[in-house]
């Protein structure tokens, strides 16, 4: 590919006309943006969206958006996934399907990174921003300004991922890009650039967040709040953002490295120059160990929440779920190798991760039997949201014992990169992170929009969901057994393929299940009149977010609740008050909320236009971005006026009673 | 005992725990949030760091650390440092006093011992890329320019931050999100230097 200066390595080739299937994919995207785009500006409803989601930095807004990114980029991802499913279904023996293996090669590459990153990771850290600050008692995040820039951040990295849809191409190494084949020598192109800078902006965001929640939850509680009485679900959030802040940094580190060998030649993991490729898959699973329990812990930390409530009792266990939690924080740093016990580390190395591997059941096994000791004895409610934690219960627990399974070295000989090892990630990710995800999705959602989701829809949802993963993965298990390897776009073996079908109808299944997860939405925002919540407790729960109207107020609790034991808001619904305990009434403090800011979106702005110029070389425009980003920050570092002064409304006042003024 | 105490008792006259006294004011919060920042920071260099111990003896026929360090140069660039560091210590005293002409005096002196050791250290890699020992020339040097490279891109970043500092000291005054922010750079300053005591001790004494 020759260069210009003006546009780089960027030119007609870069559009895949004589390719159909990504070129219709492409419209069909490009398209429902321009219907939506045309929608909002038909219904003049730009100055709305500008002034009260686009710039908002309300914590909640943000929350939200964080999950409509993810459950757009779902979306994205399953449509990868249905390809795939597809092929494998019909690709045996001497047929070949309908994708050559240089996209489907791009397609396994692009499932794995969207759903890792910009679906798993998206939503949870929506639910967090969202449920955390309601949970402890507090007005907002610590930094309202930079939550909102976290969130453009991520958003700026998923556009950038879909842009290699349209323009150019994207990696056909595999999410994590292992060198030496993502190292410029095997992939010239610039689908692992595409890759690279998107996580490398969007882990800037992500990296922001989590330094974010965490001071929010060490240092912004109500009073009263100590670490005792912390909800368990801010404690898993504490623990996955921690999490964060230890393990992200490593991300991009590594990420860094590879950058600097592919555009200046450096030789961090080449084969030549005294490389080590290794060092890399090293360095990127002492970040991607951890990665999964920054998805499963809040996943957790949800299904605590809605069981104990569901079972219309306390957590079984409080204390012990917190040590549970904060052990595997821990441990999560001590097992990265048990990814490629094949390495060669020898026998005592192997041995010492396999063992550490096989601990991490112990906490995780408290876990479920708290969760099994809760719902005992409980007056147990089939909502949808409790069918999502037990639906995890079991599901989780198999996709664990697998996992133990492979921590055993000599079994992981066997098993290294076969589909046994996809299914057991897909059985601890979709049956633990994602039904998580919706369980925490359809609980706080009166919460976030004042009106319940539609029961029927939702637990047929659910339904889909838990059969059609079974259908999908149990499949994949055998063939895994039987010597099916993951990444192959098609095999010899016609007597594998009955399994493959089963596996395709699996997947059509959970389609359903996300038809239905939209059918649910129209269904319950076109009723929602018949089904609002007044209460703002619509489920008796049992957390501080339940003692505010829903939606909450912008400010969340007019004045600071005082917190004198865990299950704040229970305890005051069994003394039949229903209203919390607030701080001593001080006159002279004024309520204050954050203004809005533009500083996110148009620091995204600048770092798309940075992002996709380093992609294709065009470095004027590089430059360009990198300024807009500086001069956005110096701009909004001149702002002189931080907070609106807002009066709190007497409905709100009157959920808190506390003593009179001295 | 103070106001500050009194209100910090229960009725009953215990002390209330630290954890269940509130939140934290403003000023806490912010100097909280950024040390969190720099321990994730701290583990970006540790990153590099690990790069750097597997690869330094990787050399591919190329020349050693030993071969290619001038200690006596490292040398004073460390005393630029740390000398910077002892002055940003006066800096951040001025701040406290209020004192625009010692913060300005301080934060330029400051300012120019960290421009000193920016300009030994690139005269340091220019000279190594004269010689073909880029970081293209081997793995050990692509880890030590990166290692090294890293912390002198932190100092740079570092200086454009003083200057846009003082000129948010000059046009607002110090407000107290701009005391914050001074704050918040002294921090970042100083953890630059004890990343460069790592870099110095292991890169520049370490080399063999």
């Amino acid at each position: 590919m020759s260069s210009s200066v003006l546009l780089g390595k960027l030119d007609w080739s870069a559009i895949p006309l004589n390719e159909p299937l990504p070129l219709i994919s492409a419209a069909v995207v490009v398209a429902v943006i321009a219907a939506i785009l045309g929608l909002v500006t038909y219904k003049r409803a730009w100055p709305y969206f500008w002034k009260e989601w686009i710039t908002s930095v309300d914590h909640k807004r943000v929350g939200v958006m964080y999950v409509v990114l993810a459950l757009v980029m779902l979306l994205r991802g399953f449509a990868d996934a249905l390809m795939m499913r597809s092929q494998l279904a019909m690709a045996a023996g001497t047929a070949h399907g309908y994708l050559p293996p240089d996209h489907y090669n791009q397609i396994f590459s692009a499932h794995g990174t969207i759903m890792i990153f910009f679906v798993a990771m998206t939503f949870m850290v929506g639910l967090m921003n969202f449920v955390v600050p309601l949970q402890i008692g507090a007005r907002d995040v610590a930094f309202p300004v930079l939550n909102s820039v976290s969130f453009w951040l991520t958003a700026s990295g998923a556009l950038l991922l879909n842009m290699s849809l349209v323009i150019g191409e994207f990696a056909r190494t595999g999410w994590l890009v292992y060198p030496p084949l993502s190292e410029l020598a095997y992939s010239p192109g610039v689908g692992v650039d595409y890759y690279l800078w998107s996580l490398q902006i969007s882990g800037v965001g992500t990296l922001l967040s989590g330094v974010n929640l965490t001071t929010t939850i060490l240092k912004l509680r109500a009073p009263g709040m100590g670490y005792s009485r912390m909800p368990i679900f801010t404690w898993t959030a504490l623990a996955s953002n921690l999490l964060i802040i230890a393990a992200f940094p490593i991300l991009t580190a590594t990420l860094g490295m590879l950058l600097l060998d592919r555009y200046l030649g450096f030789h961090f993991f080449t084969n030549d120059g005294g490389g080590n490729a290794m060092m890399y898959i090293n360095l990127i699973w002492a970040w991607g160990h951890p990665e999964v329990y920054i998805l499963i812990l809040p996943a957790f930390g949800v299904f605590s929440e809605v069981i104990a409530t569901f079972s219309g009792k306390a957590l079984f266990g409080y204390r012990s779920m917190v040590i549970a939690t904060m052990g595997i924080c821990i441990l999560s740093f001590m097992v990265w190798l048990h990814h490629f016990f094949t390495m060669g580390a020898g026998a005592d190395v192997n041995g010492f991760f396999g063992i550490m591997t096989m601990i991490i059941a112990i906490p995780t096994g408290v876990k479920v039997f708290n969760w099994l000791f809760t719902l005992y004895g409980g007056t147990v409610r089939f909502n949808t949201p409790l069918l999502w934690a037990i639906g995890f219960m079991i599901t989780f627990v198999i996709g664990g014992m697998t996992g133990v399974l492979m921590a055993v070295p000599p079994a992981d000989f066997v098993l290294h990169n076969s589909l046994f090892l996809v299914a057991h990630f897909h059985n601890v990710v979709i049956g633990g992170v994602v039904f998580g995800a919706f369980a925490g999705y359809t609980y706080w959602f009166p919460k976030a929009f004042g009106f319940t989701l539609d029961e029927r829809l939702g637990k047929a949802s659910f339904w889909c969901w838990l059969i059609g993963f079974y259908l999908a993965f149990m499949p994949l298990y055998l063939l895994g057994l039987m010597g099916a390897t993951r990444r192959m776009q098609h095999y010899p073996e016609t007597g594998w393929q009955p399994m493959m079908i089963v596996a395709l109808v699996g997947a059509l299944v959970i389609f359903a299940g996300i038809l239905l997860t939209i059918a649910q939405l129209v269904v319950s925002i076109r009723t929602r009149d018949q089904r609002r919540d007044h209460s703002g407790d619509p489920w008796q729960g049992r957390t501080l977010e339940w003692s505010t109207r829903s939606p909450p107020p912008e400010y969340n609790f007019a004045r600071l609740p005082q917190i004198k034991g865990l299950d704040a808001w229970h305890q005051a619904r069994e003394e039949g008050r229903k209203t919390l305990e607030a701080a001593p009434y001080d006159p002279a403090e004024k309520l204050h909320v954050p203004r809005g800011s533009a500083t996110g979106f148009v620091a995204a702005f600048f770092s798309v236009a940075m992002g996709f110029a380093l992609v294709w070389h065009i470095w004027w425009l590089a430059i360009i971005g990198l300024v807009g980003i500086v001069a956005t920050g110096l701009v909004h570092a001149w702002r002189t006026v931080h907070d609106i002064e807002v009066i709190p409304e007497d409905t709100d006042l009157a959920r808190l009673i506390g003593p009179s003024p001295p | 005992m103070t106001d500050a105490q009194i209100s910090q008792m229960t009725p009953e006259g215990s002390e209330i725990p630290i954890s269940e006294r509130g939140p934290a004011p403003t000023r806490v919060v912010v100097s909280y949030g950024f040390w969190l920042f720099i321990l994730s920071d701290i583990i970006l260099f540790a990153a590099l760091f690990a790069a750097y111990a597997v690869l330094s003896g990787q050399t591919a026929g190329g020349p050693s650390g030993h071969q290619l360090f001038d200690r006596g140069h490292v040398l004073i660039e460390t005393a630029c440092l740390l000398l910077s560091s002892f002055t940003c210590g006066m800096f951040s005293l001025a701040i406290d006093q209020r004192s625009a002409r010692y913060t300005y005096v301080f934060g330029a002196i400051t300012f120019a011992l960290g421009l000193g050791f920016i300009g030994l250290e690139l005269s340091e890699f220019t000279e190594m890329i004269a010689h073909g020992n880029g970081p293209q020339r081997s793995a050990f040097l692509s880890a030590f320019f990166a290692l090294v490279g890293m912390h002198g891109t932190h100092v740079t970043l570092g200086l454009a931050w003083l200057l846009g500092m003082l000129a948010q000291v000059a046009t607002l005054g110090f407000t107290p999100r701009v005391v914050g922010r001074l704050r918040c750079f002294s921090l970042f300053w100083h953890a630059l230097d004890v990343v460069w005591i790592g870099v110095f001790t292991i890169v520049y004494l370490g080399a063999h």
